[in-house]
């Protein structure tokens, strides 16, 4: 890694915490406890079970296994990882585990972030001590117990698949539940050999896909109470806009709409259920004060970056001297790289369910940040966080979008709880609110001119980034470090292909609007590594060499990047003859402490628009917990890589939104998605990394590179479309 | 007051005629198998059956329902022959699953009507039904092996 | 001999009708209304039994036609008259973005049936799917291709009656005037581009274009 990485890597190095990866970047909240993640004391966080040696994991006297997850179970497949961690050390089958989601609790605050939070692709990494220990420990409590209950060593004693035994004696854990119960803490357990492993890296079948395929699985969406009323608000129709008059006769008309409420979000519909609180906000007249917001307008933000990109900004990494290297290239490459606005769409759109009964609250919903929405949610509602419970139910979706620093879907419900009166309410966004809500990928436009010498190698790099930083304004405006987001320049400053430049400069200029932005789906690495991938093909067919060759030149002190390249280009044949008319196209991209690679292989459709057809993948994230669920994973991630890479666009004119649905703001289908996808794990023992993120980065790249060898057109404006294409 | 058959059960739902099926399902009958998702027809996590058709239930009134038979996909898992499920298992197909009720649905009727699908047919058929997590090589080799599990049970019969 | 059969089929409406359905889309069951026969103004019966009294004039026909084009290109009736088998959507005729495919009986295939979504009527709100009790696109034996059709050879297909549902003139006349997933073109959903003159405008210049010789027009 460049030793220029001076703002993030000071940071990384006072807490060893990640976040957003490749740049490493603390996540330690200031005061983040006060913040929220109290124990919920009155109410009581776990089962009452006989044998409760921790926060993760209790044994009842029916020998009931119960899991207790640190993170929220988002499609990422951690409802089945965290439990195979405990299932290993604690002897059980993981398959009659009961797993459910913790509460919001400090004992379930990240590792190393210091919140509790799901994200940043490090659940696994971050739970695989802690959890295995939680088994471990159990387990030798359990072992104590059964000896002495036996009158035998706790050495002669064996586990397997919930029964200790010793000779001919034997008892199930819950038998020896209270007994293992009343027994001291040991310290810290030996972890099994690897060799032993049962389940890890092996790989267990997803243990929530029964649930997910018969319509039994609880999302936030499904909460349904009796007396409980549907909520659904009215937003602004611009960012920041606040209300000046409603008139809610019309509204108050409907069947079924209780009642009308103001908030600082909007105006809120209360009903029956939703459809007619639906009906009652189609009818509601609202005046608004409109506020700047209205002057926001996508395609002047992006003249106006291409301005701002003409000078440098905050210096963000910086080696030698670019501009006396620059004049000595033999050969100079200029490109400018264009990212719209994105919208997570999860495909459960947002809600939350809120009760208040004998001065307590209780709170459903799913969300990634449960103690940040605690504390929200508390601070609304006049309670303390620790009167709150918060109940995270499965996610149907997350990619970042539940993971607001400002709470701003609990805090709406809380907010209508507040302005109602009412004791028992669900809010639902529409699809429309979801995608017009904000908290957006920002857009971002990256203007780079590299130097080559005479053997086509680049001697000088100068990049200048623009965009919106993600951090500003909220919470973690603390990571902010010397006027750099790390977010916002990971991927690049970072980037192996930095360390192989002696001459470099990179710049940030972080413009602010009225347009909520937040952590999208691998972060910065959504445009850096499709800045930096499509900029060195750009190099490679400068120097006229292989863009395979080219990278193994350039990354060959890089062994897990190079690793990952040379896997997926052997699987997918690089260099082999393609049927007429397909392309190939490679990038490879470190995040979230992994390393993937994709060759993504294409065909233009009749129209011009692009077919993706296959694409073959390698990653290198360590230890591969359970193999077949990160081939599940990375597959995703090249779906919705895809979807952004094809589609992906959220544009404002005079302030307002101009997508609404999936209609305009247009996803991956089945048919225009890689019939073929191709994963391959890379054996490696090399430090574990993330996997629910990494797959996407590496996509856009891929494509545009195909399209180049397809067309020897350049795609420098995401997303591919229809329109961009024929521009 | 509309009646409604849902899985074989009559219900009396106190429905809007105006109000979307998805709706009355969820929200009066209390079946929440059935997911919201675009409200527009977009993406198919609403897909029931209505007489045996994949219907987006979000954009279809009460009052069309009414005298036909709704199954949703509770209704279809009580049936012991659906290989789609059995099929969705081995192959680890969910991820955060919220779509996956509107997936069957709709692969379900293409089972029936096509014993044999080919990748196109697939294509054809589910590209209705928006899966964010892109499931969808999953969703496809799940389908096909579900088609070969009810041929060889077919069979077995 | 117009005005024998005009009788007869207004005698006997409901027969013709079906016979009609069945011709003009090949094993399909229309459903109808008889509403929509009851409504036609008695001048119109008139004006159409004039009309086909009309002297063949080439330049009447084909000026004729030159306005019917507009209504039979614009994206409410083209988007279901595609090249492909994939009706188009949208005032861009954009292809239908959920990959549907026209299915050998013009409705849809598997789980991708045309009123799998679109209602027996307009779903209120922009961008919601529009409606008809009998949407579809022409049969895949069938398929009536209007998309990138110049007028000279979109008339040749409307008269050709191996391509058009086996239709003489008065059967062509009478899917222009009376079929209604025809009508529904000037139902549009909410938020898009209405057809550029009325339906009566537009049977009005189809007829004439027949009337007067149903000449092609030059390009």
């Amino acid at each position: 890694m460049s030793t220029t990485l001076n703002a993030s890597r000071r940071n990384f190095l006072k807490t060893g915490a990640v976040l957003t990866s490749g740049l490493l970047i603390s996540f330690t909240v200031p005061g983040a406890k006060k913040l929220g993640g109290a124990t919920p004391a009155v109410l009581g966080p776990q089962s009452g079970a006989a044998f409760a040696p921790n926060a993760y994991l209790n044994i009842t006297a029916d020998n009931e296994i119960l899991v207790y997850l640190a993170h929220a179970e988002m499609g990422q497949g951690i409802w089945t990882t965290l439990s195979m961690m405990i299932a290993e050390e604690l002897d059980v089958d993981v398959n009659k585990m009961v797993v459910q989601h913790g509460d919001a609790w400090t004992p379930y605050n990240h590792t190393m972030f210091g919140i509790q939070i799901t994200g940043g692709s490090s659940t696994t990494w971050s739970e695989f001590d802690r959890y295995r220990k939680a088994g471990a420990t159990a387990r030798a409590l359990l072992v104590q117990a059964a000896a002495q209950k036996f009158g035998v060593n706790p050495a002669d004693c064996k586990t397997e698949n919930g029964v200790v035994t010793a000779g001919d004696k034997s008892a199930t854990y819950g038998e020896l539940a209270t007994a293992a119960a009343a027994l001291p803490a040991p310290g810290d357990m030996p972890l099994k050999d690897p060799k032993s492993w049962k389940y890890i890296g092996k790989g267990v079948k997803r243990l929530d896909t029964p649930a997910k395929i018969n319509g039994t699985a609880k999302f936030g969406m499904d909460m349904q109470f009796p007396g409980m009323l549907t909520a659904v608000v009215l937003h602004a129709p611009v960012f920041g806009a606040k209300v000046k008059t409603v008139d809610s006769a019309k509204a108050k008309a409907i069947a079924g709409v209780r009642q009308v409420v103001q908030i600082p979000s909007g105006v809120a519909v209360l009903a029956d259920n939703y459809w007619a609180a639906k009906k009652g906000r189609a009818a509601l007249k609202v005046d608004w004060d409109l506020g700047s917001g209205v002057k926001v307008d996508s395609v002047a933000m992006l003249a106006e970056y291409k301005q701002l990109a003409q000078k440098p900004g905050t210096q963000a990494g910086k080696a030698g001297d670019v501009d006396s290297a620059m004049s000595k290239a033999v050969k100079t490459v200029e490109a400018e790289y264009v990212f719209p606005y994105l919208a997570h769409s999860p495909m459960e759109p947002l809600n939350v369910t809120i009760q208040l009964k004998d001065g307590k609250c209780e709170i459903w919903t799913g969300t990634q940040m449960p103690g940040l929405d605690q504390g929200a949610a508390a601070k609304i509602l006049g309670l303390k966080p620790e009167q709150i419970r918060v109940n995270t139910v499965f996610l149907g979706g997350g990619f970042g979008r539940r993971a607001t620093p400002s709470s701003d879907f609990v805090g709406e419900a809380a907010e209508i709880v507040k302005a109602s009166g009412k004791p028992l309410v669900k809010m639902v966004w529409s699809r429309e609110d979801d995608v017009k809500g904000g908290y957006y990928r920002p857009m971002f436009l990256h203007k780079i001119t590299a130097g080559l010498n005479a053997q086509g190698l680049p001697i000088a790099w100068k990049h200048t980034i623009v965009g919106q930083s993600i951090m500003e304004g909220t919470l973690f405006a603390g990571m902010i470090k010397d006027g750099i987001d790390g977010s916002s320049v990971e991927g690049v400053v970072d980037s192996p292909y930095m360390e192989a430049i002696p001459d470099r400069l990179v710049t940030l200029h972080s413009p602010k609007n009225e347009v909520p932005v937040l952590w999208w789906r691998s972060v910065g690495h959504t445009h850096t590594a499709m800045a930096m991938e499509a900029m060195i093909d750009e190099l490679a067919h400068a120097a006229g060499k292989d863009p395979l060759a080219y990278r193994q030149e350039l990354l060959k002190s890089s062994p897990r990047h190079l690793a990952a390249l040379n896997l997926a280009a052997e699987k997918a044949g690089w260099g082999k003859p393609l049927p007429a008319g397909r392309f190939r196209g490679i990038a490879v991209h470190e995040s979230f402490l992994s390393f993937v690679a994709h060759v993504a292989e294409i065909s233009l459709n009749e129209d011009g628009t692009i077919k993706v057809h296959r694409v073959v993948s390698a990653i290198d994230c360590g230890l591969a917990v359970n193999p077949d669920g990160v081939k599940a994973q990375i597959e995703s991630g090249i779906n919705f890589g895809v979807a952004a890479a094809l589609h992906g666009e959220i544009t404002l004119e005079n302030g307002r939104v101009k997508q609404g649905n999936f209609n305009d703001y247009v996803v991956a289908r089945m048919f225009d998605t890689p019939a073929d996808i191709e994963v391959h794990i890379v054996e490696s023992t090399n430090k574990m990394g993330g996997v629910g993120e990494p797959g996407v980065p590496p996509v856009a790249p891929a494509i545009a590179n195909a399209y180049f060898a397809a067309t020897g057109k350049r795609l420098r404006q995401m997303p591919f479309n229809k329109a961009n294409l024929l521009a | 007051m509309v009646k409604l058959k849902i899985n074989q059960k009559e219900y009396s739902v106190d429905a809007s005629p105006d109000m979307p099926l998805l709706w009355a399902i969820r929200d009066v009958v209390g079946l929440t198998g059935t997911k919201f998702g675009c409200g527009m027809a977009q993406c198919g996590a609403c897909t029931v059956h209505l007489d045996g058709e994949a219907v987006r239930s979000c954009v279809t009134l009460v009052s069309r329902a009414v005298g036909k038979e709704i199954v949703t996909i509770e209704g279809l898992s009580a049936d012991p022959d659906n290989y789609l499920q059995k099929a969705w298992i081995e192959l680890d197909v969910p991820q955060c699953g919220y779509c996956q009720s509107g997936q069957i649905m709709s692969a379900a009727v293409l089972l029936r009507e096509n014993p044999n699908p080919t990748d196109e047919d697939i294509d054809s058929a589910m590209s209705g039904n928006i899966c964010r997590c892109g499931t969808y090589p999953r969703i496809r080799k799940a389908i096909h092996l579900a088609a070969k599990m009810q041929r060889e049970g077919g069979n077995n019969k | 001999m117009a005005q024998t059969t005009k009788n007869q089929f207004f005698n006997t409406k409901k027969v013709v009708y079906l016979l009609l359905a069945a011709t003009a889309i090949s094993s399909v069951v229309v459903s109808f209304r008889t509403d929509a026969f009851n409504g036609v103004p008695a001048e119109d019966k008139t004006t159409v039994a004039k009309a086909e009294m009309a002297e063949p004039d080439s330049v009447i026909s084909k000026k004729a036609f030159l306005q019917a084009y507009k209504v039979l290109m614009h994206p409410r009736c083209m988007n279901c008259h595609p090249k492909g088998d994939r009706p188009l959507q949208g005032d861009d005729s954009h292809v239908h973005t959920m990959n549907v495919q026209r299915g050998t009986d013009g409705k849809g295939l598997y789980a991708m049936k045309c009123s799998n979504c679109h209602q027996p009527q307009n779903t209120p709100g922009l961008h919601m799917p529009p409606g008809n009790p009998n949407w579809h696109l022409p049969p895949a034996d069938m398929k009536m291709v209007f998309q990138g059709k110049k007028p000279r050879e979109l008339a040749m297909t409307l008269l050709n009656q191996n391509l058009n549902g086996h239709k003489d003139h008065e059967a062509l006349i009478e899917h222009v005037s009376k079929d209604s997933l025809v009508g529904s073109g000037w139902n549009p959903a909410e938020g898009v581009a209405h057809l550029p003159m009325s339906r009566a405008e537009f049977v009005k210049h189809f007829k004439t274009w027949l009337d007067k010789g149903a000449y092609l027009p030059d390009k």
